[in-house]
């Protein structure tokens, strides 16, 4: 591992534990109002000042980074699942239902993603509760985000289906489940885990543009995108710089991200 | 391969994709009708809750659904409206589809043409500097700079973009630009590390003589299917732009219709997105085939 990608992996080993210990670390409940400070600047209560509904800033970024970071994971752990099932299984059996696949896949890859989440969006209730929003968010996210994986899976999985060493487990009698727990999974394996590690900074970065569109997590719960909903004031964002921090937390995490993925499976 | 084949190759190609773009947009139509008629809500009309009219109207009103809600004759009726062009009404903005999509296409395009424009010569120009200069500054600077573009959400760049009073075209270029940029860039260093091109550079020809003939005919075919995909990722971008720079677009309409859950609004400008998507990727395509089938 070079020196910036083992900078890149603290970094971010910080940011995860901060976000395990919001709990402790919390001066207040992300929706607790302190109505006689409204906008207020840093001090020694509120480190991160309070927004215009007298919240206390810092406590909302630490929870906020806790629904960002851990269901960007868990969107980007179901589209890899989905990805790993539908390419393997495609790549493994060929024919006509890797055409069919391959062809599902071209079309949505050739769609913008975002149009897609918007028709979805569209078609459930806006007027959810937080944390139903933000299941929906993630959901639709994981389910619709397993596209470009696909193709990187079936590629391998044809490749370890023509393989000599596949072709003597068979001939030794090996039977299909052993052969795809025992031959196919282990050497599929670091992709799946690249996949994974590649869809995270990707639907961190829906996530925000989703929900400063007011389309993805609700009101009250923050998450990074909610919490740069305000920029778009930009006359208090330049007398209180303090609130570009969660756009700075958002970029160091996923420029981290992009450092420690080895720079060949970004390519791919 | 005969020469005289090629043509003849490319037609027989050429029009498997229009087939197959044809049987996508009817396959696109049919889907898009039935995400219409099994919404929460459809066919219940605001006359409906209006005191003024009596129970007998109201009956009336329904009966008329009732006619029209056999599944068979509500795809039929669909498909032939489409095929006369007629793409059903917005509910929240009360005007035809085609009318709205009609006066917002021209407005996207416009951008997304010339927001690619900027980002394909931005990122050329600088991955071709970065090649023939070879320096770690040049490179590591380039290398964070994207780095840095990469990691925004165009949402952000597009309220930049506001503050900056640039144009909605530069946003857009600016939230391509960083993923044009890292594929030209591995694709050209990819090419230029091919033995030919170190064989022509052994034997001491220019640099402008070996990237025409010697990178630029290999590089050609996948630059040309980046540019297909390279729409798609601007009209992705171009939502939260639009929406945000109040551009009257394609991407504004996109996101003013999901905002009121405007089914029959997003999913027809979706499916008009997805054929232009698709024409573009398969002219894309059909231009790599021809120039890599001229490079051999």
């Amino acid at each position: 591992m070079k020196p910036l990608q083992k900078v890149a992996v603290s970094i971010l080993c910080a940011i995860f534990v901060s976000m395990a210990l919001a709990t402790f670390l919390l001066p207040a409940h992300y929706a607790r109002q302190y109505r006689d400070i409204p906008n207020a600047a840093p001090s020694t209560t509120h480190p991160l000042g309070t927004d215009a509904l007298c919240r206390d800033s810092l406590s909302r970024l630490l929870y906020g980074t806790r629904v960002s970071l851990l269901l960007a994971p868990a969107a980007a752990l179901l589209s890899t699942l989905i990805a790993a099932f539908l390419g393997s299984v495609a790549g493994l059996l060929g024919g006509p239902f890797e055409r069919i696949v391959l062809a599902a896949t071209d079309l949505s890859l050739a769609l913008p993603w975002l149009f897609l989440l918007l028709v979805v969006r569209a078609m459930l209730p806006l007027d959810v509760p937080p944390l139903v929003s933000v299941v929906i968010a993630f959901l639709m996210m994981g389910l619709l985000g397993w596209q470009a994986s696909v193709r990187v899976i079936c590629a391998a999985a044809r490749g370890v289906r023509d393989s000599d060493f596949l072709l003597l487990a068979r001939s030794t009698g090996c039977r299909p489940a052993r052969l795809v727990w025992r031959h196919v999974a282990p050497n599929l394996r670091p992709l799946f885990y690249a996949q994974f590690f590649i869809s995270i900074p990707l639907f961190i970065l829906t996530e925000a543009n989703l929900s400063i569109l007011g389309l993805g997590v609700m009101e009250p719960m923050p998450s990074w995108g909610n919490l740069m909903r305000g920029f778009e004031d930009f006359s208090t964002l330049s007398a209180n710089p303090w609130r570009l921090v969660p756009l700075v937390l958002l970029v160091i995490v996923v420029m981290c991200f992009q450092l420690v993925l080895p720079q060949q499976e970004v390519t791919q | 391969m005969i020469n005289h084949e090629k043509p003849a190759i490319l037609f027989r190609h050429a029009l498997r994709r229009f087939s197959l773009l044809l049987c996508l947009g009817i396959g696109g139509a049919l889907f898009s009708a039935t995400l219409v008629r099994f919404a929460p809500g459809y066919g219940v009309q605001e006359r409906e809750l209006d005191p003024r009219w009596s129970p007998q109207s109201i009956e009336a009103l329904r009966q008329k659904q009732m006619l029209q809600g056999g599944l068979v004759s509500y795809y039929l009726h669909y498909l032939s409206a489409l095929a006369h062009g007629d793409l059903g009404e917005s509910e929240s903005l009360k005007r035809p589809v085609r009318e709205l999509l009609r006066q917002r296409l021209p407005v996207t395009g416009n951008s997304v043409i010339r927001g690619l424009g900027v980002a394909w010569l931005a990122a050329t120009l600088l991955a071709s500097l970065g090649i023939a200069s070879r320096g770690w500054f040049f490179e590591a600077s380039t290398t964070a700079f994207n780095s840095l573009l990469l990691s925004l959400p165009s949402a952000v760049v597009a309220m930049l973009a506001v503050q900056l009073r640039a144009p909605v075209f530069f946003a857009i270029a600016l939230a391509v630009f960083p993923r044009l940029y890292s594929y030209i860039r591995n694709l050209l260093v990819r090419s230029y590390d091919q033995p030919h091109v170190l064989a022509a550079r052994a034997r001491g020809l220019g640099g402008s003589a070996i990237f025409l003939r010697h990178v630029l005919p290999s590089a050609a075919p996948p630059l040309l299917a980046l540019l297909g995909v390279s729409f798609a990722i601007s009209f992705g971008a171009a939502i939260p732009i639009e929406a945000l720079c109040d551009s009257p677009g394609l991407g504004q309409l996109a996101w003013q219709a999901a905002l009121s859950r405007d089914l029959p609004l997003i999913v027809n400008v979706t499916l008009v997105v997805a054929l232009v998507m698709l024409a573009a990727n398969s002219l894309a395509e059909l231009a790599g085939r021809t120039f890599s089938g001229e490079a051999q």
